[in-house]
C-alpha cells in the first residue's frame, strides 16, 4: 500500500472520528441530523475508499448502502418525524458541552492506547482503522448518555453502528453478507425506535425520556 | 451387566411422562410403583449378581448424549454396584410400600411423574463416569425430590421446607461443581481422566472441602443440615423414606468416589476435617431427634445422626490410610459401607412406620398417638423390629456396623500423629453418646406413639395398615435381622469395594467357627449375632413359656393403678417432652438456648397452669440467620438497579465498557 493511499484512508477515519465530535456539542435537533448525515457521508466515502484500496468490490455495496441509508433515507426520515413532532426548537443537553468534549477527547485517547496495545501484530492500516472505529463507537455511547432526547439518542445509536462499519470494513476479508444483515438490523432498529417515539409522544406529548421516568415514579 | 442398569434406568425415565397421564386413572398409581418395583428390582439383582459374581469387572458404556465432544460415560465397579444395590432395594422397598400407600396420596399428580424420575436420577448418579452427567443427574435427583417435598404445598411449613431445600441444594451443586472444575483443569470431565491425572495436594486439600460441603449438604452433616428436618418430613412418607434411607446415601457415594478414588493418596488432616464434622453431627443430630415430637421429624433428625457415623467412619479409613495403616482403613471403611446399607434397611423401614401412622390416624404428633400396638399390632412389630436396629442393639444390623467403627476407633492409638491420637478417641466419645441417645430416642419414640393409651380419637379409631405397605416393612425387617445375624456375608461382599477404595479387605469372615466375625484377631474381638439371637430367643420363649404354663391362669381386668390420681384423661400420661426432660435440662440451655416458660394462673381463677418450653436450633441462629440476613440487606441495597432511567442504564453499560477497556489498555 502506497503512502498516499494510506494517508487518505487516515484522513477519511479521521474525519468520521471529528464528525463525531461535531455531533456531541450540537443541542438543535436539525444541526445534530446534518451532522449526522455528514457523518454517514463520510463514512460511505471511507468505506469506497476501502474498497478501492483493498481492491473489493463488494465493499462498493457497502458505501453505497452507507451513502442511501444512512445519509439520505434516515436523517430526511427523522427531519419530517422532529416536524411532525414539532420538537425542532428544543435545545437539550444533559452534561456541559466542555465536560463532554473533555470527555469525547478521553475516549479518543483510550482507544488509541487500547489498539496499539491490542493489535501490535495487525497491519498499520487496519490497526489505525480499528483505533478510530472505537473511538467512533465510543463517542456515540457517549451521546447516547449524553442527551435526553429520544431522537437525539436514537442519531446516538445510528453513529455508534457507522463505527462498526468501519472497523468491518477496515479488516480483510469481511463477508458482503454480514455487512448487509448489519444495515438490515440498524434499519429495523430504526423503524422500531420510530414507531416508539410516536407512542411515546402519544402517551407522554413529548419525546423527552425524562417524562417516562417520571411516568415510573422515578426521583431524581 | 450395565446394559441392563442402562436399560432399567431408561425405564424408570419412561415411565415418568407416562405418570402425568396415568395420574387421572383410577388404577394408575398402582401401574406406576408396579413399574417402578420391577426397574429398581432388575437394577437391584443386577448390582448384586454384579457385586457378588464379578466384583472385578468394571464395564462401562458411553452414549452419545450430554456435551457432545464428551458424551455420557458410565461405569460400573464394585462401589457403583454397591450404592446400586443401596439405591434400588430402597427404592424397591418404597415402591412396594406405596401401592399400597397411595390411597393416602389425594392429589397423585403432584408425585407420580417425579418419583420414577428421582429414582432414575439417583441411579445415574451413582452409575455416572464423568463429572458433567454426574452433575446433571446430581440436579436432577435434586429437583425432583424438591418438586415432591412441596406436593403438599398447601401447607405454609412445607413451601418454607421446599425453599431452604431448593437453597441448599444449589449451594451443594455449587460446591461440587466447583470441586470438579479444580479436578477437571488438568484432565477433562471423563473420571478416568482425572483418576489418571494427579492433582496437587493443595488442590486435592480444597477439593475435599468443597466435597465435604457439597456432598454433606446433601447428606446432612451439621452445620449444613437445616434443610434436613425440613424437608424429609415433608414430603409424602415412601419419598421420605427414600430421601432419608437412599438419597443421603446417594451423597455419600458422591464423597466417597472423589475422595477415596478420584484423588490421590490421603492426607492426615483431610481425616481431620471429615472426622470434626462427623463426630458432632452425630451428637447433635440424635439430640436434635430426642427434643422433637413429630415422628418424622425425629426420623429426620435421626438421619443426622447415622450420616454422622458413616462419616466418621469414613474419617477414620482416610486417616488410617493416609498413615499407612490400609488393613485399618478397611475395617473402617467396611465399618462405614455396612453403616450405609443398614441405615437405609431400617430408616426406609422407619418412615414406611410413621407413613402408616400417619395414614391410619392422621397424626404425625406423638403427643396425640399412643396405645397405636393393640390397634396395629403387625405395624408396630415392625417398628420395633426398626427401632431395636436402629437403636444398635444385637443382634440387629446397627449394632454390627456401630461396633465395627468401635473397633476402628480402638486401633487409634497405633496411629503415629499426636492430632489423630487425640482426636479419634474424642470422636469416639461423641459417638458413644449418640448410641446412647439414639436408644432413649427411639424408646421415646416407640413408646409414646404405640405403648400407652391413646391421646386423641384419631389414634383411638386407627386401623392396621394394607398388606402391601406391610409386606415392604416386613421385608426390610427381616433383611435388618438377617443383616444383623450373619454379618459376615455382608462383610465379604464388601470386599472387592474396600480392596477398590482404600486397597486392603478385612479379614475374611466366611467359613469361621459359628459365622462369628472376627474384625482384626480372634485374641481382640469377636462377636457373634447368631448366637446372640438364639441366646435371646430362646430366653425369650422360655420364659414365655413358663410364665403362661406356670403363672395363674385365672384373668381379672382391673383399672391400672393411677398413682392416686383418680382422672381416666390419657392426656395425664407420661408424654414425650416428659420423657426428653432430664436431657433437655442437662444439654437443653447450651445446645438448644432451651426456656422453660411456666404459667401460673392468679389464686382463685380457675385456668389451668401452662407449661410452655422454647427451643432454638443454635445453629440456624448463629450461622444461617446472619447469613440470611446480610444477603437480605445487600438484595435490598441492589434491588434499586432494577429501577434505573433508562439513560443511567446507558452510562453504566458505558463505564463497564471504559473500565474493561481501561483494564486492558493499562
Amino acid at each position: 500500500m502506497s503512502s498516499l493511499q494510506f494517508d487518505i484512508a487516515h484522513l477519511l477515519a479521521g474525519s468520521l472520528v471529528l464528525a463525531s465530535f461535531m455531533m456531541l456539542y450540537q443541542d438543535r435537533l436539525y444541526a445534530l441530523l446534518n451532522v449526522y448525515a455528514l457523518h454517514a457521508g463520510v463514512l460511505a466515502l471511507s468505506v469506497a475508499w476501502q474498497a478501492y484500496v483493498q481492491q473489493a468490490p463488494h465493499l462498493y455495496v457497502t458505501a453505497l448502502i452507507a451513502l442511501v441509508f444512512k445519509a439520505i433515507i434516515i436523517p430526511v426520515a427523522l427531519h419530517r418525524i422532529i416536524k411532525r413532532l414539532g420538537i425542532h426548537r428544543e435545545i437539550e443537553n444533559a452534561i456541559g458541552i466542555g465536560l463532554t468534549m473533555m470527555a469525547g477527547i478521553g475516549l479518543v485517547a483510550l482507544s488509541m492506547v487500547v489498539m496499539l496495545r491490542v493489535t501490535p501484530s495487525a497491519d498499520a492500516l487496519a490497526r489505525e482503522d480499528l483505533a478510530f472505529a472505537l473511538s467512533v463507537v465510543l463517542l456515540g455511547l457517549l451521546i447516547m448518555v449524553t442527551r435526553r432526547n429520544a431522537v437525539s439518542q436514537v442519531v446516538g445509536f445510528m453513529s455508534l453502528e457507522n463505527g462498526l462499519v468501519l472497523a468491518a470494513t477496515g479488516a480483510k476479508g469481511m463477508p458482503l453478507v454480514v455487512e448487509i444483515s448489519v444495515a438490515f438490523s440498524v434499519l429495523i432498529a430504526f423503524i422500531v425506535i420510530g414507531i416508539f417515539l410516536f407512542r411515546i409522544r402519544e402517551r407522554f406529548d413529548s419525546v423527552d425520556v425524562q417524562e417516562l421516568d417520571r411516568f415510573r415514579g422515578e426521583r431524581r | 451387566m450395565i446394559a441392563v442398569a442402562l436399560w432399567s434406568v431408561a425405564a424408570l425415565l419412561a415411565l415418568a411422562p407416562a405418570g402425568i397421564v396415568l395420574s387421572t386413572r383410577p388404577r394408575g398409581s398402582i401401574i406406576l410403583y408396579g413399574g417402578c418395583l420391577i426397574a429398581t428390582s432388575t437394577l437391584c439383582v443386577t448390582a448384586l449378581s454384579d457385586l457378588l459374581f464379578f466384583p472385578h469387572l468394571t464395564p462401562s458404556a458411553t452414549l452419545p448424549i450430554g456435551l457432545p465432544w464428551l458424551g455420557a460415560h458410565f461405569r460400573l465397579d464394585a462401589l457403583s454396584a454397591f450404592f446400586l444395590v443401596v439405591v434400588n432395594l430402597g427404592g424397591a422397598a418404597a415402591s412396594l410400600f406405596a401401592l399400597g400407600y397411595f390411597r393416602h396420596e389425594d392429589s397423585p399428580g403432584r408425585v407420580l411423574p417425579f418419583y420414577p424420575a428421582y429414582l432414575a436420577g439417583m441411579n445415574v448418579v451413582v452409575l455416572a463416569n464423568d463429572a458433567f452427567s454426574f452433575l446433571v443427574a446430581w440436579e436432577f435427583m435434586s429437583l425432583t425430590s424438591w418438586a415432591m417435598v412441596v406436593s403438599h404445598h398447601r401447607e405454609a411449613e412445607n413451601v418454607r421446607a421446599g425453599y431452604v431445600y431448593l437453597l441448599m441444594a444449589s449451594f451443594g451443586t455449587l460446591a461440587l461443581l466447583l470441586a470438579f472444575g479444580l479436578l477437571a483443569s488438568g484432565a477433562g470431565y471423563d473420571f478416568d481422566a482425572i483418576r489418571a491425572s494427579h492433582p496437587s495436594v493443595a488442590v486435592s486439600g480444597v477439593v475435599v472441602i468443597l466435597m465435604l460441603l457439597g456432598a454433606g449438604s446433601k447428606a446432612g452433616l451439621v452445620p449444613l443440615h437445616a434443610w434436613l428436618p425440613l424437608a424429609h418430613p415433608a414430603a409424602p412418607s415412601h419419598v421420605s423414606g427414600l430421601m432419608s434411607g437412599v438419597m443421603t446415601k446417594v451423597a455419600v457415594y458422591g464423597f466417597v468416589r472423589i475422595v477415596f478414588d478420584l484423588l490421590p493418596e490421603p492426607v492426615w488432616w483431610w481425616s481431620m476435617v471429615v472426622l470434626l464434622v462427623g463426630g458432632p453431627s452425630a451428637t447433635l443430630g440424635v439430640l436434635y431427634a430426642l427434643m422433637q415430637r413429630d415422628i418424622k421429624r425425629v426420623l429426620a433428625y435421626s438421619t443426622i445422626e447415622n450420616i454422622g457415623i458413616i462419616f466418621t467412619g469414613l474419617g477414620l479409613a482416610l486417616a488410617f490410610k493416609a498413615e499407612g495403616l490400609d488393613w485399618v482403613a478397611a475395617l473402617a471403611f467396611t465399618a462405614a459401607m455396612l453403616h450405609v446399607f443398614n441405615h437405609a434397611l431400617f430408616k426406609s423401614l422407619l418412615f414406611f412406620g410413621a407413613g402408616a401412622v400417619l395414614g391410619a390416624t392422621g397424626e404425625r404428633d406423638m403427643e396425640k398417638l399412643g396405645g397405636l400396638i393393640h390397634r396395629m399390632p403387625k405395624t408396630a412389630f415392625a417398628v420395633l423390629v426398626g427401632c431395636v436396629a436402629i437403636s444398635a442393639l444385637p443382634p440387629f444390623n446397627g449394632f454390627v456396623s456401630e461396633w465395627l467403627t468401635f473397633q476402628a476407633i480402638l486401633l487409634s492409638p497405633q496411629l503415629p500423629s499426636w492430632g489423630l491420637k487425640l482426636v479419634i478417641p474424642a470422636v469416639g466419645g461423641l459417638l458413644a453418646l449418640a448410641a446412647a441417645f439414639a436408644a432413649a430416642c427411639f424408646v421415646k419414640l416407640y413408646g409414646i406413639s404405640f405403648l400407652g393409651r391413646p391421646r386423641s380419637d384419631v389414634a383411638a379409631s386407627a386401623h392396621e395398615t394394607d398388606r402391601f405397605s406391610l409386606t415392604a416393612m416386613f421385608v426390610l425387617a427381616a433383611l435388618c435381622l438377617v443383616a444383623g445375624i450373619l454379618p459376615g456375608l455382608f462383610i465379604d461382599a464388601l470386599a472387592p469395594v474396600s480392596k477398590d477404595m482404600v486397597g486392603n479387605i478385612m479379614p475374611h469372615q466366611v467359613g469361621l467357627q459359628w459365622l462369628t466375625i472376627v474384625p482384626i484377631a480372634e485374641s481382640r474381638s469377636s462377636y457373634n449375632g447368631l448366637l446372640v439371637f438364639l441366646f435371646a430367643a430362646l430366653c425369650g420363649t422360655t420364659a414365655a413359656t413358663a410364665i403362661h404354663r406356670f403363672a395363674s391362669d385365672r384373668l381379672r381386668r382391673a383399672p391400672a393403678w393411677d398413682c392416686g390420681y383418680p382422672d381416666p384423661n390419657p392426656a395425664i400420661q407420661y408424654s414425650a417432652s416428659s420423657f426428653s426432660q432430664p436431657i433437655r435440662r442437662v444439654f437443653g440451655s447450651v445446645i438448644f438456648a432451651a426456656r422453660e416458660i411456666g404459667e401460673m394462673p392468679p389464686p382463685s381463677s380457675p385456668a389451668p397452669a401452662r407449661l410452655q418450653v422454647e427451643l432454638h436450633d443454635l445453629i440456624w441462629d448463629v450461622l444461617y440467620a446472619p447469613i440470611a440476613k446480610v444477603i437480605g440487606f445487600a438484595t435490598d441495597r441492589i434491588n434499586i438497579l432494577q429501577f434505573l432511567t433508562i439513560r443511567r442504564y446507558l452510562t453504566l453499560v458505558f463505564v463497564a465498557l471504559v473500565v474493561l477497556l481501561l483494564v486492558v489498555a493499562l
